[in-house]
């Protein structure tokens, strides 16, 4: 089945319409299967999709930096619904609607499973709208879409911590999209020098046009969509709502939030980039994505040293690789390849740890680092998951992820760079040490007498984050030539050489 | 530069003064539905503290005895450079209005020492209050003036208002309002109008300017009285200037455009009076700052 | 005569700024978007008639006059009536917001005038909706302030879009208002659990997530 003209609009409809009729099914078991036909449609549609033809009058095409991205997104979206339908089944198997927040011993409800299936369905839509939209008011569009299709995921638990992480993620990230917004129309301003008129915002076009714009316009654009998508994306100083979010949701939701969401955004400032480039402001643009990566990274690593919930760990390491991320792309060169690799071990392996995070939640009860011993006398596959995650997230050979940093780093002391090198390694050898300190504690030792052994654990928790573990592994010993090729075709549009 | 004909309308506006406080407390008297007092009844007040006999208490100093005479003597002063509307002031020069606030500020000046020099606590906390408000509106003055200046490129008072014409308005219409709706904030603060305090109150917590002069009698009190009419005189002339757009060669139209705007303005301060209640004390900082506020705005657009 | 247009909506950002009062706060809000709704009139349509008087119609109609009553009964719903204590002053804050100004102003005279229709001060006046409207959000406590100020920080943007008449498709722009509608409708429909959930919106003590 290869690209045609109904790939990309299949792309678009499949989940929307799908996200309707969940809302509107009563029982589960449809509903479940419902998902896991989209999501699976959806996966398919997406291998086949690299140079689908562009449809809706040109407004969405698949280039090779939004196949990567899409790429990543339908497959972690597959597995974690996967999961995440195991672990609904389990929730409901008690038949108790009420249950019990462990940490304040307090009660609680979970939300309609409709909504939040529906709500999953939409953010899948909205996600592939970002990877796949030539506009950059649709991509503005999608990823406020994205916003509020995720804040129900996050308040599916309905106690007052996520409560309380839902208010912070939307108004700090409806901030970054107001923000954004006023980016995009600096952009069209800073359009109008050519032919006396405002081009519309389709990127092929702008990035034709783009010497001719006026460069003071274009900076103060850049500035406003890198802040505004930035907050969306977890960079410092504005992630703040990222530790909340991401430790308080379920934890399949969890792992797309990190593993797919946080790439969406980067994606909108990755065009804006491409934007800069054509236009041969490319250095300022390097700039501020090299400081804000660096400022992620130290604030990542200061934050994560005092860690007693192991979710909010792995959400802070979440801004840690955003962090990563947004220097590879600041570097340049051959760590522009180096960026978007990491894109995707870090998807995969974030995914795999957020999944491994959620079946210790749901046997142990806990999210505490120091109260949890011995996870591998408890819980055995899970705990080599956790080992295994734990060695792929911190860039350890031979996970994909090593590759990654490696050529980041190596493409910084190329440069010149010593100083950004010196940094780079520093900071992810001290999150390296933290997570290490946390997850060796939490595996090893004896568990405490109150905790049960050799707990069953079925397959749906298993399987997804094995699957992941065992690409983001393959990745690193072989990496397939396809995606050589995209890797290498996106990072030619992002101005990287080989 | 002085302009002979001016001083026959100095001494009218010294006789005049008084009928805008009449005309605001009949404003006033007519919302409330009562008739209120003649319109003469300022001057008969006048007439009457003028034949009493004073008295001094005996903590006070020279200083007690001097005051009412130096701000009076102030007031009269600055009217000497204010002109009537679109008629020249018998004396104008470059800066004249720096010395129009000056002089009100010897005024202010020796009319707080005065409170102080009762020794009584109770005026000291009107002289601070007094201060404090001042210290607000003195900036908000000249950064309103500056404006103006920028506006009509003229430094004195007569040319300024003679630069305020129909072309300016249509042209800067945004920042001239906003001028005139300062000026008449600082009219009620300085003048202890309703909504910043409340001249007919004699609460003790709640006076401002009151508190200041409560130890006058006589005609020491006559000439605070008098001077205070002739603030109120002044600050409206400020105002109308700014409005009046028009402007004949005609001595007696332009008065008299000058007196009925005057008029208006009177009516205007007494419709406020009558329909707002006074601001509690902590609240009149902000809004003095919310005039500086409106003062920027009017600064940066005249920048642009 | 859009001067005066400009120079009222400078003024109502600085009420936000003094104004504890929520409702006073929500009906200047709506007449900040009804003043937003007429700036289009201003604007140069050759032969988009239809379009200027659809956007003209859906801005009065959902920022002067859906979002205020939602608000309102947002604001009666969790009883909340006042901003008692913000982190910062209202009078500080006034003096920040010149402080704003005089930034804004001067932001807008660095990036050059590009010939055409656009009103010189929509950029200095949409630059300083943006400050006013993010320290609005980060000096005040109560989550429904929080709200206001994230809409005055959209109409900062929003004003930029309307004054330059830029050609933004009939799309995105009703997706800009639609967006606008529904993130305050959710923002809402949290507010509510949280006042029913921690019996008040004073988010400085939704502090149990720290660190």
């Amino acid at each position: 089945m290869l690209a045609n003209d109904f790939t990309i609009p299949l792309l678009l409809l499949i989940p929307l319409i799908s996200g309707v009729l969940a809302l509107m099914i009563r029982a589960d078991i449809p509903r479940r299967i419902l998902l896991l036909s989209a999501a699976s449609i959806h996966f398919l549609l997406t291998l086949t999709s690299h140079n689908a033809p562009p449809a809706f009058g040109g407004w969405v095409v698949v280039d090779a930096l939004g196949c990567i991205f899409l790429l990543i997104s339908s497959t972690l979206f597959l597995v974690a619904c996967i999961f995440g339908i195991g672990y609904l089944a389990r929730e409901k198997k008690d038949e108790q609607r009420v249950h019990v927040d462990f940490e304040s011993n307090s009660l609680f409800e979970n939300g309609p499973e409709s909504l939040l299936t529906g709500c999953l369905l939409f953010f899948l839509t909205a996600m592939t709208l970002v990877c796949v939209s030539n506009h950059l008011g649709m991509i503005w569009v999608a990823i406020e879409a994205t916003t509020l299709a995720t804040a129900p995921l996050i308040y599916f638990h309905r106690h007052r911590k996520s409560l309380e992480a839902t208010w912070k993620y939307l108004l700090i990230c409806s901030i970054g999209i107001a923000l954004a917004l006023f980016g995009n129309f600096l952009l069209t301003v800073s359009t109008t020098t050519v032919h006396n008129q405002e081009l519309p915002l389709l990127l092929d076009q702008l990035i034709k046009s783009a010497p001719f714009f006026q460069p003071m316009w274009l900076k103060a654009a850049f500035i406003f969509l890198l802040v505004g998508y930035g907050t969306k994306m977890g960079l410092a100083p504005l992630h703040t709502w990222l530790p909340d979010a991401h430790s308080e949701a379920p934890s399949f939701v969890s792992a797309l939030l990190s593993g797919a969401l946080l790439n969406c955004a980067f994606l909108g400032i990755l065009r804006a980039q491409q934007i800069l480039i054509a236009a041969g402001l490319a250095d300022f643009g390097r700039e501020l994505l090299i400081g804000f990566g660096l400022l992620s990274m130290g604030l990542a690593a200061t934050f994560i040293l005092k860690q007693m919930d192991f979710k909010r760990m792995l959400a802070y390491s979440s801004v840690e690789h955003m962090g990563i991320l947004a220097l590879g792309v600041g570097l340049g060169g051959s760590a522009v390849f180096g960026s978007l690799f990491h894109a995707v071990n870090h998807s995969f392996a974030k995914g795999m740890l957020f999944m491994a995070a959620g079946n210790i939640l749901t046997v142990m009860h806990s999210k505490s680092t120091i109260k949890i011993r011995g996870l591998l006398h408890i819980m055995p596959v899970t705990s080599v998951l956790w080992l295994a995650g734990f060695f792929a997230i911190t860039g350890s050979p031979p996970f994909g992820s090593f590759l990654s940093e490696f050529t980041i780093l190596k493409a910084a002391l190329e440069q010149g760079h010593i100083i950004i090198a010196i940094f780079y390694a520093l900071v992810l050898s001290v999150i390296f040490i933290v997570m290490a300190m946390i997850v060796l504690r939490m595996s090893f030792g004896l568990p405490r007498n109150t905790d049960p052994i050799d707990v069953h654990e079925s397959w749906s928790m298993i399987a997804p984050p094995l699957f992941l573990g065992l690409v983001t592994l393959m990745l690193g010993v072989y990496m397939p030539p396809i995606l050589e090729r995209l890797l290498h075709e996106a990072a030619l549009q992002l101005g990287g050489t080989l | 530069m002085i302009n002979d004909s001016s001083i026959i309308l100095f001494f009218l506006s010294l006789l005049c003064a008084p009928i805008l406080l009449s005309v605001i407390n009949r404003t006033k008297a007519i919302f409330a539905g009562r008739t209120g007092q003649p319109i003469l009844q300022v001057y008969f007040d006048l007439i009457k503290l003028m034949r009493k006999g004073t008295v001094y208490s005996q903590t006070t100093t020279w200083i007690f005895r001097i005051a009412p005479l130096i701000s009076l003597a102030g007031v009269m002063t600055t009217l000497l450079l204010i002109p009537w509307g679109k008629i020249p002031a018998p004396f104008t020069f470059t800066g004249d209005f720096i010395l129009v606030f000056y002089l009100l500020g010897i005024g202010r000046f020796f009319t707080v020492i005065a409170a102080l020099d009762t020794g009584s606590s109770f005026e000291g906390m009107g002289a601070s209050r007094e201060v404090l408000f001042s210290a607000f509106t003195e900036p908000i003055l000249f950064a309103t003036l500056i404006t103006l200046v920028r506006l009509t490129d003229e430094a004195s008072l007569t040319n300024l208002f003679h630069g305020i014409t129909p072309f300016l308005w249509t042209t800067s219409g945004a920042a001239l309002i906003l001028v005139a709706v300062i000026i008449f904030v600082i009219l009620l603060t300085e003048n202890s109008r309703i909504p910043v305090d409340d001249p007919n109150t004699h609460l003790e917590l709640t006076m401002i300017h009151e508190v200041m002069v409560l130890d006058y009698s006589g005609p020491d009190f006559a000439f605070i009285l008098y001077g205070a009419s002739l603030k109120l005189w002044l600050f409206s002339a400020l105002l109308a200037g700014i409005i009046v757009p028009i402007h004949t060669d005609n001595v007696l139209v332009d008065g008299s455009i000058f007196l009925l705007c005057m008029l208006a303005i009177a009516v205007a301060v007494g419709v406020v009076e009558s329909l707002m209640a006074r601001l509690r004390l902590v609240l009149v900082p902000r809004m003095l700052v919310g005039a500086g506020a409106i003062a920027a705005v009017c600064i940066y657009l005249t920048l642009k | 005569m859009i001067d005066l247009i400009f120079v009222l909506l400078i003024l109502t950002g600085f009420v936000f700024l003094g104004s504890g009062r929520l409702q006073f706060s929500i009906r200047t809000l709506a007449v900040q978007g009804i003043l937003l709704g007429l700036i289009p009139l201003w604007g140069s349509w050759e032969g988009l008639w239809v379009r200027m008087l659809s956007i003209t119609t859906l801005s009065l109609l959902i920022k002067g006059f859906v979002l205020p009553y939602y608000l309102t009964r947002a604001m009666h719903k969790s009883k909340v009536m006042h901003e008692d204590h913000p982190f910062v002053g209202f009078t500080t804050s006034m003096v920040v917001g010149i402080v704003c100004l005089g930034v804004s102003f001067w932001l807008a005279s660095r990036l050059p005038t590009l010939g055409g229709t656009q009103p010189q001060m929509a950029v200095a006046v949409s630059f300083f909706n943006v400050f006013v409207g993010l320290f609005v959000i980060m000096s005040r406590r109560k989550a429904l302030t929080q709200v206001l100020g994230y809409l005055l920080l959209e109409n900062g943007a929003y004003i930029f879009g309307v004054a330059f008449a830029i050609e933004v498709p009939l799309l995105v722009e009703l997706g800009v208002l639609l967006d606008v509608f529904v993130a305050v409708f959710v923002m809402g429909i949290v507010i509510f659990h949280i006042s029913k959930s921690f019996d008040h919106i004073d988010t400085d003590q939704l502090s149990s997530l720290v660190g």
